[in-house]
């Protein structure tokens, strides 16, 4: 369970000397619930990520992965341990991260061009300036001819297309995604995948993503962080040495059946999956 | 709409229906609303002829509407006519419905921001919200006297509470997930309230001022019963003491013309603010 240090595939050389570019040191949460009792969310979290990296999260409900992410995003204070996000503490939101969220939450009273410049109000950002580049990363998410629409008129997979957008607008550093596609259905679900790794590899953001598909986290992620629940613990990191860009014939690969194999036997281990 | 004119026109006419009859193949209701309404005030009409209802026990419709006729013929300036009393009590109801929704409305947005303030006031809010408010009418009169001022308080606390409830309600019942992705870009309290909260609250808000509205009107009539100089109340009390039934339906009608107009104002207000928030209404249900 030691933090790796030298990430295979990693489309950036990962420095071994450097300090890591977000680094989760012995990190636990516990909650008080209203009747006082304790609960331990996170126990012990401990790995480093490398800057461009694309990491994923994965495992079955009650894991702490979504708290764990949450951490990352300075919205919830740590119980125990030291996150750090190149080298300087986290203790509240930071301006260099974009989240995106299990639904879109996109405004229903801003058109979907006014949602993407919501970051723009909230941070000071120049109005003509956030609006040019509102416009061009709604064309790389494909939603050109769509600015003036309000979100409802959209479907799921453009909403969430859309919430991506907004979530790059100010050109964070991160990208904290918490189950960004499990409310979609499975085709449009891949179709997002292919999506966000071409928008991945355009950008060249640190990509946290939390997910409980494992062939998504797989299909996705340089490593895949596997965590079990009761209390929630980093398992193990698993590296997936898949080529890039990779596409959907990929998941038929036995290179591709072996590391999800892998990832469902050490969660059946655990008990979590029947 | 297509299928609709090949259907008929092939078992009808050639000609292609006109855009007044295809209406009314859409909306039949258009039509049969008025229908009804000639209908049922007929029979009142040849009922109360037919059985020789003595006219102060139900007035001839055709009476009535002589009555309105009467009322508005009037100096505008006369003590007997629609026109001053109207105006009298149009004024109690919209004076009170301005001041009581904006108290109700400031209030509530201030309790609701302030978790402990919102928790100690609650039981007390549903304990008055229980109390039929009218019932304090003979009170408010005597302290305030027969003038206007205590209409317009009477209708101000009328009006007050549907806002003040539903802001409550409206505030709590935000999207916690809009306000967690404000706060995961760092937005300031004031930023979130305004950019996330109060616009996810105007569906309540304006659900709150669609029962003032109606409520204004109570307040102000029961108000002008309990004791008043003038208003279309005060008309209605001395119009029944002179067994002018006919005269007291028609100011119903002038009462009913007014909650119309201020409900469709809201209405159009609403519309026009509100034109992203699904239609169906949001009703707390609020004892008069």
């Amino acid at each position: 369970m030691s933090p790796e240090t030298a990430t295979a595939n990693n489309h950036r050389a990962a420095n071994d000397a450097a300090p890591p570019f977000i680094a989760i040191r012995h990190v636990g949460k516990t909650f008080t619930t209203l009747r006082g009792d304790q609960i331990n969310a996170l126990v012990d979290i401990d790995c480093a990520i490398g800057e461009g990296n694309f990491i994923t999260i994965v495992g079955p409900s009650g894991c702490g992965k979504s708290t764990l992410l949450r951490i990352l995003a300075g919205l919830i204070p740590i119980t125990t341990g030291r996150v750090e996000i190149g080298g300087d503490a986290v203790t509240g939101p930071r301006r260099d991260i974009g989240m995106v969220f299990q639904s879109s939450i996109l405004l229903p009273w801003r058109t979907v061009l006014d949602n993407v410049m919501l970051p723009a109000e909230i941070l000071g950002i120049p109005k003509a300036q956030a609006r040019e580049r509102a416009l061009s990363l709604l064309s790389m998410v494909r939603l050109e001819g769509f600015e003036n629409k309000y979100p409802q008129e959209l479907s799921g997979g453009m909403q969430q297309r859309a919430s991506i957008a907004r979530a790059l607008l100010h050109d964070p550093k991160i990208l904290l995604m918490d189950e960004p596609f499990g409310a979609l259905d499975a085709m449009t679900r891949e179709q997002m995948n292919l999506e966000l790794q071409r928008i991945w590899q355009k950008s060249g953001k640190t990509v946290v993503l939390v997910t409980h598909s494992i062939s998504e986290a797989v299909f996705l992620g340089d490593r895949v962080l596997v965590m079990t629940p009761r209390p929630g613990r980093l398992e193990t990191v698993i590296p997936v040495k898949i080529a890039r860009p990779r596409g959907l014939d990929g998941m038929a690969t036995p290179e591709f059946g072996g590391i999800t194999h892998e990832i469902r036997r050490l969660l059946k281990q655990e008990g979590t999956i029947e | 709409m297509a299928d609709v004119s090949k259907l008929s026109s092939t078992t009808t006419a050639p000609a292609p229906l006109s855009r007044w009859k295809m209406r009314l193949i859409r909306r039949p209701e258009i039509v049969l609303s008025p229908i009804l309404l000639v209908t049922v005030l007929g029979l009142w009409e040849g009922g109360v002829r037919f059985f020789d209802v003595p006219s102060y026990m139900l007035p001839r419709v055709s009476t009535i509407i002589y009555g309105l006729y009467q009322g508005f013929a009037i100096s505008i300036f006369s003590r007997g006519g629609y026109w001053l009393n109207g105006a009298v009590t149009l004024a109690e109801v919209l004076l009170g419905f301005v001041i009581g929704s904006a108290i109700g409305l400031v209030l509530g947005i201030f309790i609701s921001q302030i978790r402990l303030l919102d928790a100690t006031l609650r039981p007390y809010i549903v304990a008055f919200q229980c109390l039929p408010k009218v019932a304090i009418a003979p009170i408010i009169v005597m302290w305030f006297g027969y003038d206007i001022t205590s209409k317009v308080v009477m209708v101000t606390m009328l009006c007050f509470f549907p806002l003040l409830v539903n802001c409550m309600v409206g505030f709590r019942s935000v999207d916690t997930d809009r306000i967690e992705l404000l706060r995961s870009l760092s937005a300031t309290p004031s930023q979130i309230f305004w950019k996330v909260k109060f616009p996810s609250a105007l569906p309540f808000i304006f659900a709150g001022l669609d029962i003032a509205a109606v409520f204004a009107i109570v307040g102000a009539i029961v108000g002008e019963f309990v004791g008043a100089q003038l208003g279309l109340g005060v008309q209605i009390l001395s119009m029944n003491a002179q067994m002018d039934t006919a005269g007291s339906f028609s100011v119903c009608i002038v009462l009913a013309v007014m909650g119309l107009v201020l409900n469709y104002s809201i209405r159009a207000v609403q519309r026009r603010v509100l034109f992203w928030a699904p239609s169906e209404a949001i009703q707390q249900p609020i004892n008069v």
